[in-house]
């Protein structure tokens, strides 16, 4: 075995070590909140988790042994060291507040991440003259733990409107919180089509005669759009025959609304289901398995998480990043979009942390804000390096 | 603006607009509406119940204006703001980065139809050096400035003239409080011991105990806040060109060049440029990355180069004399700085020109008669061949392409060049033509004795290096170390306070803390357990 293929294990065993702590932290969901404080199955979860996480951090040991740099450099490597910095995150606010029950919000986002980033290619990468600094090991670590523990704000912010939302009429809050439900459900089925459709081989290639940069562009899901101007090459491959319409950019971007369309559809289907099945909305249905919680210190978590994240992320978003682009570029700041979208993040904390000074902002409305800062990472993180490329596109 | 004052019971004398007694903490009446705590049983104690000029004078113009910027929910909408106008500008790609010889005009409506349109005509396109977003931003910074003036000034007097012995109305309406009906010697000894070891500040009077620690954390906000401003202001002064050289060059191999931005006074070199990628078949580790990647992955660009400095004034037009003050390699992440100034490596053209090239020169027979280079930068002139034949350059295109008129030159640089050669024998006026062109040899005569072609050919590169010159550096690091100070400062140390009170026939427990509730709580459990004090409890706990 080599490095390479070391890594890779110790990655799956941490990922289904997670698998099973979730488990160990359901089985406390619907108990008292005594009960659950001083309960063996939380006690084991915790062991779960930090063992998974042991071996998580073992996987990135050996990669970056492989790749002869630290392992953060593209699309995958980032989400997965990102994944790893949330169970960090996770297991350090579990030690000052002891709030077992954030664990069954936090090991299933972090688990749905590894899954969406395995999705990308995974093997190591050379790092582009421009990467090769020091300060990209600073930058890109802290900005990624930093994140991490903003979106701890977020798994508690969570776990306090899934408690707090009133479930007994639909209402605004409620469709929102069955849109964060239905989001994390879409990333789920497009994980597992992936998969499933990456372990058939299947391959579908379109011709571009038109088109003078490509020749052909190969889509690893069946083909509900095709690019503008295409020809389906391989034959016995489903296509609906619809092409994209002709604003969207590049060859590149119909595969890539084809993938949306994909996760969307299916993501709806399973929701579906599961509305279906449960006969309830979902944040309804996780309100009964929940029960109550201790609102203030979810709130305290929920503000805490920002207050140790926003520092960080200051340090590592911005200050840091502008050494190291002064450094290679001789301008520390150039008003990129992944530069920009930090500064928006930077603001929208440092808006987060006023709000909170003002009376009213505590509880629901701070546990939004959470949500919307979440989304904001997100973005940053998957459609500014997907789709709005600039210098620090990966992919 | 007149001072009005207002002095209360304990004897203490307070500025207008005091909500609460600075010395006892008593609420001063009439004034309670202004923190909101007519309808709260726990006081409002972010300022402490301080006199803030934004709250208490709302007459002139002047005062609203005040006001205006130093309430947080105003700071929070320019914040709001510039970070919603931030993101538009991301939509499509700003002027500097969009990548095209169109102009900005036509650009985003050919590439992105009717609402590439409505962004530029917007301006959203140079979103952020327009004047409207530096005016937002501007509007941040003066009110930073306004809402720390507001609150700092009044809210360290307070901190400075609060007594040890408080109102017990004060002490009650805190927000975690306590009581009991008695209390032992012991065990106010112990918890005096529990509080020291907590590192906490105890003062006592007349059985009354106020323990205070970590004030210094109540300023982080206004540090930051001095940082932040720091950077502003440095940022203004980077828009003056004293401050902020930002420069590009194009050097070839083997060229000297003045080094723009810099009065003429510096030259830059290029002794040598080299390049590497990384190649599949070298790193078995990167294999099925780099054969999946259509381009190759640069693995290094270095430009050898030695800088020179004009010795004495420079001169327009004439040839400078140099003096060599540096010399070393500029590369991605290492750029070469001397007297302010850094070069970085910033563009290559790899092989793009054609340095020389080499001929041979065939007579009767196809028998070899010489060989000869040709210096792109020399040309054109004649050599002379062992046999005595002379190759007479008469015509060389640099960069050759074909007009109505004939072959011309599109630039003075040999990235394609053509040449047009006469042989001649030796004596003889008229001689052979030959054209060479793409890399081959054309004969242009009708009947050749001689033959030409080309024997070797040499290219170069050209480095692209960035001349920067940055003043305002320092500043911005400075700024960004006060903010990082101000920030932890503030968010990872909390100002908290204890008041033991002997009211009439009980002891009262008040305790505040600016923030982190939960930690401040489980230290009052941890102070007082075992004592005869109740159960704490939190007045204002969320349901
Ligand atoms: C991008 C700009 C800004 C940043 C990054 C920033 C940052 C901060 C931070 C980190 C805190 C500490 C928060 C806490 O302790 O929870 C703070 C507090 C504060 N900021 Fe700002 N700030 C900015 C702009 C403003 C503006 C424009 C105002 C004007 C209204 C303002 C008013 C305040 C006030 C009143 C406090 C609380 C002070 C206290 O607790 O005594 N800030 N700021």
């Amino acid at each position: 075995m080599d490095f390479y293929e070391i890594s890779s294990s110790l990655l799956s065993i941490s990922f289904f070590i997670y698998l099973i702590a979730v488990v160990f932290f359901g089985a406390i969901l619907g108990k008292k909140r005594d009960e659950r404080q001083k309960s063996k199955l939380t006690t084991i979860g915790i062991i779960l988790t930090i063992i998974g996480f042991i071996a998580q951090v073992g996987s990135f040991i050996f990669r970056w042994m492989e790749a002869g740099h630290i392992p953060v450099s593209n699309m995958f490597e980032f989400i997965y060291f990102f994944s790893m910095c949330l169970i960090f995150a996770f297991l350090l606010i579990h030690f000052i507040y002891r709030y077992s029950i954030m664990g069954i919000v936090a090991l299933p986002i972090a688990i749905v991440l590894i899954g969406y980033g395995s999705v990308f290619p995974t093997e190591v990468t050379p790092l582009v003259d421009s990467l090769q600094s020091n300060w990209l090991y600073i930058h890109v670590t802290t900005v990624a733990l930093a994140q991490a523990i903003l979106s701890i704000s977020f798994v508690a912010g969570l776990l306090y409107l899934i408690v707090k939302v009133n479930q007994e009429v639909r209402s605004k809050e409620t469709s929102y919180l069955e849109l964060i439900m239905y989001f994390v459900v879409s990333v789920i089925t497009f994980v597992i089509l992936s998969f499933s459709f990456g372990a058939a081989d299947y391959e579908a290639v379109f011709n571009l005669p038109e088109n003078e940069d490509y020749t052909d562009i190969s889509y690893t899901l069946p083909a509900l759009i095709g690019p503008t101007d295409s020809e389906l090459a391989t034959t016995g491959h489903f296509y609906t025959g619809i092409e994209a319409p002709s604003f969207m950019n590049g060859p590149e971007a119909a595969r890539k609304f084809n993938t949306l369309i994909w996760s969307l559809l299916s993501g709806l289907v399973l929701y579906g289901l599961l509305r279906l099945l449960t006969r309830k909305r979902l944040g309804a249905y996780l309100q009964n398995k929940f029960g109550k919680v201790n609102p203030d210190i979810v709130d305290d978590i929920i503000y805490r998480a920002v207050a140790i994240g926003f520092p960080l992320f200051t340090l590592g978003g911005l200050i840091f990043a502008a050494i190291w682009a002064q450094q290679a570029w001789g301008r520390f700041w150039g008003w990129d979009p992944k530069e920009v979208w930090a500064l928006i993040t930077w603001l929208f904390y440092a808006a987060f942390l006023h709000l909170r000074l003002t009376r009213g902002w505590h509880g629901k409305k701070s546990a939004w804000l959470a949500v919307i800062g979440f989304g904001i990472i997100m973005f940053n993180l998957i459609v500014i390096n997907l789709v709005i490329s600039g210098l620090h596109s990966y992919a | 603006m007149s001072v009005n004052t207002i002095k209360c019971e304990c004897g203490h004398i307070n500025h207008e607009g005091t909500v609460l007694c600075e010395a006892c903490g008593k609420p001063i009446q009439g004034n309670q509406h202004l923190d909101g705590n007519d309808d709260q049983k726990v006081l409002e104690m972010r300022y402490d119940g301080s006199a803030r000029r934004s709250k208490t004078y709302k007459r002139t113009f002047i005062d609203k204006t005040w006001a205006f910027f130093s309430s947080v929910k105003v700071g929070v909408w320019l914040i709001v703001i510039t970070l919603i106008f931030s993101a538009l500008g991301t939509i499509y790609p700003q002027e500097p980065f969009k990548n095209s010889p169109l102009p900005a005009s036509q650009f985003y409506e050919t590439e992105y139809g009717i609402t590439g349109k409505i962004f530029y005509q917007l301006g959203f396109h140079n979103m952020y050096d327009s004047w409207w977003y530096i005016i937002l931003v501007a509007l941040i910074g003066i009110s930073l400035v306004i809402c720390s003036l507001d609150r700092y000034i009044p809210l360290r007097r307070a901190l400075k003239n609060q007594k040890i012995k408080r109102h017990p109305t004060f002490v009650k309406r805190q927000r975690v409080v306590s009581s009991a009906d008695k209390l032992s010697d012991e065990n106010y000894q112990m918890i005096k011991e529990r509080l020291e070891k907590k590192r906490y500040k105890i003062k006592e009077e007349d059985g009354h105990l106020f323990a205070e620690k970590n004030r210094f954390s109540r300023w982080g906000p206004y540090v930051n806040h001095i940082g932040l401003i720091i950077i502003l202001v440095a940022a203004i002064l980077r828009m003056f060109h004293v401050m902020h050289v930002d420069d590009y060059v194009w050097v070839r191999e083997g060229e000297t060049r003045v080094i723009p931005g810099t009065g003429h006074e510096y030259y830059v070199k290029n002794e040598k440029f080299s390049f590497d990628f990384f190649d599949p078949n070298e790193d078995e580790r990167f294999r099925e990355a780099l054969e999946k990647n259509e381009a190759p992955i640069p693995k290094d660009f270095q430009t050898d180069a030695v800088i020179y400095k004009v010795v004495g004034d420079p001169v327009i037009g004439e040839e400078p004399e140099l003096e060599e003050i540096k010399r070393g390699e500029i590369r991605v992440n290492e750029p070469l700085s001397f007297n302010g100034y850094s070069l970085y490596q910033a563009g290559n053209q790899m092989e793009s020109e054609y340095d020389s090239i080499s001929f041979k020169v065939n007579g009767e027979n196809d028998q070899e008669i010489g060989e000869f280079k040709f210096e792109t930068d020399e040309a054109p002139y004649q050599v002379e061949l062992d046999d005595g034949t002379v190759v007479r350059v008469d015509d060389y295109y640099p960069q050759l392409e074909f007009t109505d008129n004939g072959p011309s030159s599109f630039s003075k640089f040999p990235r394609n060049p053509g040449i047009i050669f006469s042989v001649l024998k030796e004596g003889e006026e008229e001689g052979e033509r030959f054209f060479y062109l793409a890399e081959e040899v054309i004969g242009l005569s009708e009947e050749n004795t001689f033959s030409m072609s080309v024997s070797d050919i040499d290219k170069r590169s050209a480095s692209g290096l960035t001349v920067k010159k940055d003043n305002t550096l320092p500043f911005f690091l400075v700024g960004a170390i006060i903010f990082m100070i101000g920030v932890v400062q503030g968010l990872y140390w909390y100002h908290r306070r204890i008041w033991i009170h002997p009211a009439e026939n009980e002891y009262l427990v008040g305790s505040h803390t600016n923030k982190n509730w939960f930690g401040m709580k489980k230290e009052l459990d941890e102070i007082f357990e075992g004592t005869e004090f109740n159960e704490f409890k939190d007045q204002s706990e969320l349901k």
